[in-house]
């Protein structure tokens, strides 16, 4: 080898999103930055701290560039293999190549793997390309040029004319017109000071997608905030993020440091007469603090506690003045709306819903992580074309759409197009996102049960039937799931249901019966069987099922004698043995290790 | 050019109403019943109770709104009894019912609305969280001593932190204006941690900071 290494790779790109950085991304970074040094010294090869992969279940993520290899679970241990045989020597590392899990062989390029290559990003539109410190590496990915077009050819007028074309819609969940929205705030009585509020205070359980975009594009979002406060008159924008994003909070605030010494921020914005700066609020991690209203008192300084409405913030916001709040997903829409145009943003989707959306996929699915695909994708395509199916090929149940305040949608209406219509027609909401796999082995009581307590903790206790009806419904639920539910609960879960959902002051309450409204829709028999035959079908309630074992098919093992962490199950090797259901604790272990499925198909028995 | 009236129709009947009138108000001014329990002339709207709550329709839209907090629109149709209005105020007293099952003001409602039985387990509260006590240190008092502490369920009235607050005055008016009236002057600002005004003819010393009061 010459002294001088010759190579194609130009950089190695490690993903630095949350999960990667606690999978040991950073530790990765380092060992192929010391092994670059070792084995090519001298070559032109980067190690960049690259934007979030959003394939979050297989961190480290390191991406080769320019060819889009992605190895994924890279260890430290591993970075002297990937110089030494991809860079120096241009082959791929099959052994740490992604592997969707849906195809044969190893995945050589980004772009053709099953998950990604039906997606079609604008929001995330830099995904692991960029560094997210860094605003050069975001101005050279046509960052801050829609900005620029906003500013300083367009009327505030016309911008809010390209985003109605657009059909933008409320990406964190109630999907009001983004357009029209800002419209209002623009028309309202003038006064010095208009604000726009980003909405940062992601909680839904297994939504990750605000986090994602804060953490590894935050340019996109400062960019779209200013499109939004050029249209809007907005003098001060706010970012209203939690404080359990630290990386988040740190790099959004990074970046609005940049974009104020680049003159993108500030007074006189390119040498205009618009100004606008941006401050970043961290909120204590209250779920109700997502509810506009509560997140406006919470930046005042008072309780995180949401008011009744109207007046509406467009009219009376933050301090009393004009606000508009947007989502992190929606801010992180607008500069390529703006750059390209609201018909090129309305040409994806369907009728009402346009553009793309995110979604998190989660659960019971084998390829987890963020997606971006057009509005309309149908639910079948998310679950099987890009997540792979369902984990170990079990029978798929349900998916939980729209967080806790969403509803279950049932496996036979897999093939409804995904937007916001057709899933509130299914009882369940878009929310901001989150998209839950449940297989056979999920219990829709337990399920219920468990978001209702969610809301339960959450609900900030203004109102009576939220703070009340909450607690009662979850007192029922709790009762059915261990094995006490009475004739009449169903009744009563629905008529408390009603109530909560048309009585109750904001949008937690009025949401939040949907969890046990569409598992009673769809699941109502799972109920019906928890509380007159005392059976969980799933297997899941410990106080409705019993462990036993099969003697004619237990072989003797002792696996299961080992795995009991009470000493319920005795036995001499050979012979089978004997569950004791005064000590059994029904953890499952003993099914879990049990061989002989295969052979016995059921030899610890779920009753 | 006089502008036209503005009207609103509550139960069939037509109102014209002022600007910034909510509903419950203009109701109550024609001798419409709408139950409340959160609701006190002298503080700014709340809507916690929901107990207001009314069937509105504007435009092709018909909604559940809590009247108390609604401002009137021109060419509203509301009515405050419908099957489903009704079934919401019962649901919503039995959950109080449930929570203070010994309070006056309680039962009084639930007997009003006709509820007998409570299909929950009942406990023992002495406060429903209708906030009056806390608007009216803040908004008519304007000291602000006591707030809502923790969330949810778990909601309580009490001065920061759970502190001695020193910015009580001991004035009195939280117990006087809270509608549950089932503790007295003495029980509340010892379980509040709160100035304790004690003394005769109408001049009260304070326990804490033993300053003389009038109105002990």
């Amino acid at each position: 080898m010459s002294k001088k290494a010759v190579t194609k790779t130009r950089s190695l790109s490690v993903c630095h999103g949350s999960c990667c950085v606690l999978a040991g991304a950073r530790d990765v970074a380092a060992a192929l930055k010391a092994a670059l040094k070792e084995n090519l010294p001298g070559a032109r090869v980067k190690v960049k701290k690259g934007r979030c992969s959003a394939r979050c279940g297989g961190g480290p993520v390191v991406t080769v560039e320019p060819d889009g290899t992605v190895y994924t679970g890279v260890t430290p241990g591993d970075a002297a293999e990937i110089v030494k045989k991809h860079v120096a020597g241009g082959k791929v590392v099959r052994r740490l190549a992604a592997k969707a899990k849906v195809e044969p062989g190893p995945i050589p390029a980004l772009g053709e793997s099953g998950f990604f290559k039906d997606q079609v990003l604008i929001a995330m539109r830099n995904r692991g390309r960029i560094d997210p410190d860094s605003i050069d590496d975001y101005i050279a990915n046509e960052g801050y040029l829609g900005m620029a077009k906003a500013v300083t050819e367009m009327k505030p007028e016309q911008i809010v004319a390209e985003v109605k074309k657009a059909g933008l819609r409320g990406r964190g969940g109630g999907g009001f017109p983004t357009g029209l929205k800002w419209e209002i705030c623009r028309n309202s009585p003038s006064c010095d000071d208009k604000y726009i509020i980003c909405n940062a205070d992601e909680g839904d359980p297994g939504a990750f997608m605000d986090r994602s975009l804060l953490e590894s594009d935050p340019h996109s979002v400062i960019e779209g905030m200013i499109i939004g406060a050029r249209a809007i008159g907005a003098t001060r924008g706010y970012v209203y993020v939690r404080e359990e994003y630290p990386l988040a909070c740190d790099r959004v605030i990074k970046a609005i440091d940049d974009a104020r010494a680049y003159g993108l921020l500030g007074e006189s914005i390119l040498k205009s007469d618009f100004s606008f700066d941006i401050d970043v609020v961290r909120g204590a991690g209250a779920f109700v603090c997502g509810e506009e209203t509560a997140l406006m008192a919470s930046i005042e300084g008072k309780e995180g506690k949401p008011r009744p409405r109207p007046p509406f913030p467009a009219q009376s916001g933050l301090w009393g003045k004009p606000t508009n709040v947007n989502n992190v997903e929606t801010w992180a829409n607008v500069p390529p709306i703006a750059l390209r145009g609201g018909a090129w943003y309305a040409s994806l989707g369907t009728a009402r819903s346009k553009g793309t959306k995110v979604f998190s996929l989660v659960g019971k699915v084998k390829n987890t992580g963020l997606i971006e695909v057009p509005m309309g994708t149908t639910m079948r395509q998310i679950i099987f074309d890009i997540g792979g199916g369902v984990l170990k090929d079990r029978e798929l149940k349900a998916v939980q759409t729209g967080g806790p305040s969403g509803g279950c949608i049932p496996a036979d209406m897999m093939d409804i197009p995904v937007d916001y219509e057709e899933l509130a027609r299914a009882g369940s909401i878009m929310g901001s996102g989150g998209l839950i796999v449940m297989d056979d082995e999920t219990c829709m009581v337990d399920v219920a049960r468990y978001f209702v307590e969610f809301l339960e903790d959450e609900s900030c206790g203004k109102c009576t039937p939220c703070r009340e009806g909450i607690t009662r419904m979850r007192e029922i639920l709790d009762r059915i799931v261990e094995g006490k539910g009475k004739r009449g609960d169903i009744e009563l879960l629905e008529r408390l249901a009603f109530t909560i959902k048309e009585a109750s002051l904001c949008g937690l309450g009025a949401t939040a019966p949907n969890p046990v409204l569409t598992t009673l829709k769809y699941f109502r028999d799972e109920y019906e069987a928890h509380i007159y035959k005392k059976r969980c079908p799933a297997g899941v309630c410990k106080a409705l099922i019993i462990y036993r074992v099969v003697a004619g098919k237990c072989t003797g093992c002792q696996r299961c004698v080992r795995a009991c962490p009470v000493g319920a199950i005795s036995g001499p090797r050979s012979q089978p043995h004997n569950l004791d259901q005064d000590k059994c604790i029904k953890c499952g272990a003993c099914y879990e290790v049990c061989k002989f499925d295969a052979i016995a198909g059921d030899a610890i028995y779920v009753e | 050019m006089a502008e036209r009236a503005k009207s609103i129709r509550i139960d069939g009947r037509k109102f014209t109403f002022r600007r910034g009138q909510t509903i419950l108000g203009i109701a109550r001014e024609h001798g419409i019943d709408i139950p409340t329990l959160c609701h006190h002339e002298a503080l700014e709207p709340y809507g916690s109770c929901r107990l207001c709550v009314v069937e509105v329709k504007s435009g092709d839209r018909t909604r559940t709104m809590a009247s108390c907090v609604t401002p009137a629109g021109d060419g509203m149709v509301v009515r405050t009894s419908t099957p489903g209005i009704r079934e919401i105020r019962k649901t919503l007293i039995m959950l109080l019912l449930a929570r203070c099952p010994n309070i006056e003001s309680i039962k009084a409602m639930a007997r009003k609305l006709g509820v007998k039985k409570v299909p929950f387990p009942k406990s023992d509260e002495d406060c429903y969280l209708c906030g009056m006590c806390v608007r009216a240190c803040a908004e008519i008092v304007g000291v602000r001593a006591i707030g809502f502490a923790q969330r949810g369920h778990e909601s309580v009235v009490a001065p920061p932190f759970g502190l001695v607050s020193n910015a009580c005055i001991g004035c009195g008016t939280c117990t006087t204006i809270c509608p549950a009236r089932t503790f007295d002057l003495d029980k509340v600002f010892a379980r509040r941690g709160m100035h304790r005004v004690e003394g005769k003819d109408g001049v009260g010393r304070c326990i804490i900071c033993e300053t003389y009061y009038m109105g002990g």
